[in-house]
């Protein structure tokens, strides 16, 4: 009834369309397990529910709370309203300075005490990430 | 005095496009060749380009801070080579170097297609015009590289100190040849679909600009990822951040173009799957830069966060798709009489099958991309997404996508034959083997990695083999695929192999580690001419008695006032060891990075070869020729 050519065309749309949806499928599914929440100090507590994923604080690093050890370097993070406590053991960026805006990455331990697993690096001293920005103004 | 003359040249450069276009339509209906005053046009628009792009450079040489741009980006205390390549490591600069790179091309498309139809020709330079009229009117519009500051600034602002770098330095016209490169492919992809050119002879010929814009593009994103590894101090070569993925989908569409052509060229089927990629692969680039310039992201590829750019980016964008599409809608014709004679196990199938992986990595590279920046338009949440996304969509896919490419190569065109089945099987056994007795040692998914690091060893034996059999028959697909299978292998037992210890350490003191004991001896500050240098000297002692002695440097510019870090890198053939050190404020302590990294030399290495396989392939063509 149909002609080789029909079916094969038939065969190749057929084809592609399965394709087409497991990959979406398979890449939404993934993107909701893999993406990392940015919020600011005032956000997380407000947030009525403690985040166990992987998130992101920004804000400003408060004038001299730097301490530095040989394994850690604590500090604190604030939007001039809220603030929160950060522990991190890693490599530091170049900006990373007192009064200067900051992003890290990591996981809460509670509502005042964040373990950061990376600093995010910036590229220029003038540079404010937009998301701190928005955090510092209150959105 | 060279800004005014840049400027003025700019403009006659515009005229010219419109003198361009209306000599073009007069010859595309009166004569039957192309009328040579059309070519001379192109080739005094290029020209003029040419002479404003050299105006710009002047004035960075002579520290012209009259000129806005000039201002903005430099200042007297640079180097003379970083002063020039200050011209396009700015948003102004930047574009007019794209412009210049567009009128070059479509003056060499002319003078080199001399064998093709009148029409096609004259139809690809009208909407190459397009592009360049459009790129000539956002840059005299809203990024002016002339634009004047009275009174006159005694210095400059300088140069972001993090862009000063000779990889950094050559980066930026390397990747453009092959972003550019696109914009023939898309004009000449619409030209032939609008005269129904679309035949063995286009695939043949538009082969030649495809292998050119990715050679480009693959050096290009090579020379970035190279820059990132030692001046970023990352440790790392590859981040998935957006500014990185938006090169790599280009290059992703070129390639699965690339085969497509190829396909096509023997057998003269997927021509409207061409036709698509060709406007992907453009659309891409123009994405690209939509993303990168409009300050959506954030980088230092950011040069300004000015809306009414990226706006004008993206409405020329979306009405270069939309033409693109009618023309595809339009004129095209679906011609799929050979598709029924597609065997399954034949080489262009399986070319097709891999198509459609490369589609799905494309895919999932542009869903990473976009999607945060949807969500953040939408919802205003904001959010990021990070490698294990792309990890765990990609690296599964890649074990297929391997050995349909290792087949692939054995298939032949049209029957379904397979070339020296006894070898394969032995080749693939002895893969099996060698990875089973690697991955037991090491710490992770066992049953994936064993299965992705045989079937990369397939390819790599099938292709040494060939080397030796085939020797130059098919010398460049060879070392191409040949590079392939050498950068997944070097990535991965990169990964698993990669050592790293970050510690805070002041002068004098040890950090004694498992396998070594990092001793800090000293720090050294100097004065260079723009920027104090401050060396740290670290001993690294080594299990095996060998002592390193690393000098990480940190750089304290003064014009912009910025803080960078030289990661200090010890290389050889199986082994990068890598050392970055920060000073962390008002403390004694450095921040210290120090990693081992294997097989770090290869990843470069085996970039260079797949590009290798397409200059090879070019010289072959132009030998035949």
């Amino acid at each position: 009834m149909y002609g080789r050519k029909v079916k094969l065309r038939f065969f190749f749309i057929f084809l592609a369309i399965v394709t087409l949806a497991l990959s979406i499928f398979l890449i939404l599914k993934s993107l909701e397990e893999n993406v990392v929440y940015f919020k600011s100090p005032s956000e997380i507590k407000i947030d009525a529910e403690m985040d166990k994923k992987k998130i992101r604080v920004g804000g400003m690093v408060k004038k001299n709370s730097i301490k530095i050890e040989s394994q850690d370097v604590k500090f604190v993070i604030t939007d001039f309203k809220n603030e929160i406590n950060v522990v991190y053991s890693g490599a530091v960026p170049n900006l990373f300075q007192e009064g200067k805006g900051v992003v890290a990455e990591g996981y809460l331990k509670d509502r005042n005490f964040f373990l950061a697993t990376k600093i995010l690096a910036k590229h220029d001293e003038n540079y404010m990430p937009p998301e701190v920005k928005e955090a510092l103004e209150g959105k | 005095m060279p800004s005014i003359i840049g400027f003025y040249s700019l403009t006659f450069g515009l005229i010219i496009s419109f003198l361009i276009i209306f000599f073009s339509i007069q010859n595309f209906k009166n004569s039957d060749s192309l009328d040579k005053k059309i070519v001379t046009f192109t080739f005094l628009q290029f020209l003029f380009v040419f002479i404003s792009f050299i105006g710009l450079i002047l004035s960075f040489v002579n520290s012209d801070f009259s000129n806005e741009t000039v201002f903005n980006h430099s200042h007297t205390t640079k180097p003379l080579f970083y002063k020039i390549s200050g011209t396009w490591g700015n948003h102004e600069g930047s574009l007019l170097l794209w412009l210049l790179v567009l009128t070059l091309f479509i003056f060499i498309f002319l003078i080199k297609s001399n064998a093709q139809p009148k029409k096609y020709r004259i139809l690809t330079l009208l909407f190459q015009q397009v592009i360049i009229i459009g790129f000539f009117i956002f840059l005299l519009k809203t990024s002016n590289p002339f634009n004047y500051i009275l009174p006159i600034p005694e210095e400059g602002l300088g140069l972001n100190p993090i862009l000063q770098d000779p990889a950094l330095a050559i980066h930026p016209p390397i990747l453009y040849l092959g972003y550019v490169g696109s914009s023939i492919i898309f004009s000449s992809a619409l030209a032939a679909t609008s005269t129904n050119y679309l035949s063995k002879e286009w695939a043949k010929h538009i082969k030649i600009w495809v292998l050119i814009s990715w050679i480009f593009l693959s050096l290009g994103i090579l020379l970035g990822s190279i820059w990132a590894y030692y001046e970023l101090g990352w440790g790392g070569f590859w981040f998935w951040d957006p500014v990185e993925n938006v090169s790599l989908m280009p290059w992703l569409a070129l390639i699965t173009l690339l085969h497509c052509v190829i396909v096509m060229e023997k057998r003269l089927i997927l021509t409207s799957w061409a036709v698509i990629l060709s406007i992907a692969t453009f659309s891409l680039s123009m994405c690209g830069t939509f993303l990168v310039r409009s300050g959506i992201l954030n980088s230092v590829h950011t040069f300004a966060n000015d809306p009414e750019r990226g706006l004008f980016i993206l409405i020329f964008l979306f009405s270069l798709i939309f033409l693109s599409l009618f023309i595809f809608f339009f004129f095209h014709k679906t011609d799929n009489k050979n598709l029924n004679s597609l065997n399954l196990f034949s080489k262009e199938t399986s070319i097709i099958v891999n198509n459609w992986f490369m589609m799905y990595f494309l895919s999932v590279v542009l869903i990473g991309t976009i999607y945060p920046i949807f969500l953040d338009v939408i919802s205003s949440e904001k959010i990021s997404v990070g490698p294990p996304f792309y990890h765990k969509l990609i690296i599964p896919f890649l074990i297929p996508f391997l050995i349909a490419m290792t087949l692939g190569l054995k298939f032949k065109w049209i029957k379904s034959e397979i070339e020296d089945k006894k070898n394969l099987i032995i080749f693939f056994l002895i893969s099996v083997l060698i990875s089973i007795l690697i991955v037991r040692n090491f710490d992770t998914n066992f049953l994936i990695y064993s299965v992705l690091i045989s079937s990369a060893f397939f390819l790599f034996f099938v292709t040494v083999r060939d080397f030796f059999v085939k020797k130059f028959s098919s010398f460049s697909q060879n070392i191409s695929h040949f590079g392939f299978s050498l950068l997944i292998l070097s990535i991965l037992f990169n990964n698993f192999l990669t050592n790293e210890t970050i510690i805070n350490l002041k002068v004098g003191q040890t950090h004694v580690a498992e396998k070594f004991i990092i001793k800090f001896e000293d720090v050294n500050q100097s004065s260079q001419k723009n920027y104090e240098s401050v060396v740290g000297k670290f001993s690294v002692k080594n299990n095996d008695g060998k002592t390193d002695i690393l000098y990480p440097e940190l750089r304290i510019y003064n014009q912009p006032n910025i803080v960078t870090s030289e990661a200090y890198i010890k290389t050889n053939f199986f082994l990068d060891k890598f050392m970055t050190m920060n000073y962390v404020q008002n403390e004694e302590y450095f921040n210290i990075r120090y990693q081992t990294k294997p097989l770090m030399l290869w990843i470069w290495i085996s970039v260079i070869l797949i590009s290798l396989g397409g200059l090879t392939s070019l010289l072959k063509k132009k030998y035949e020729s």
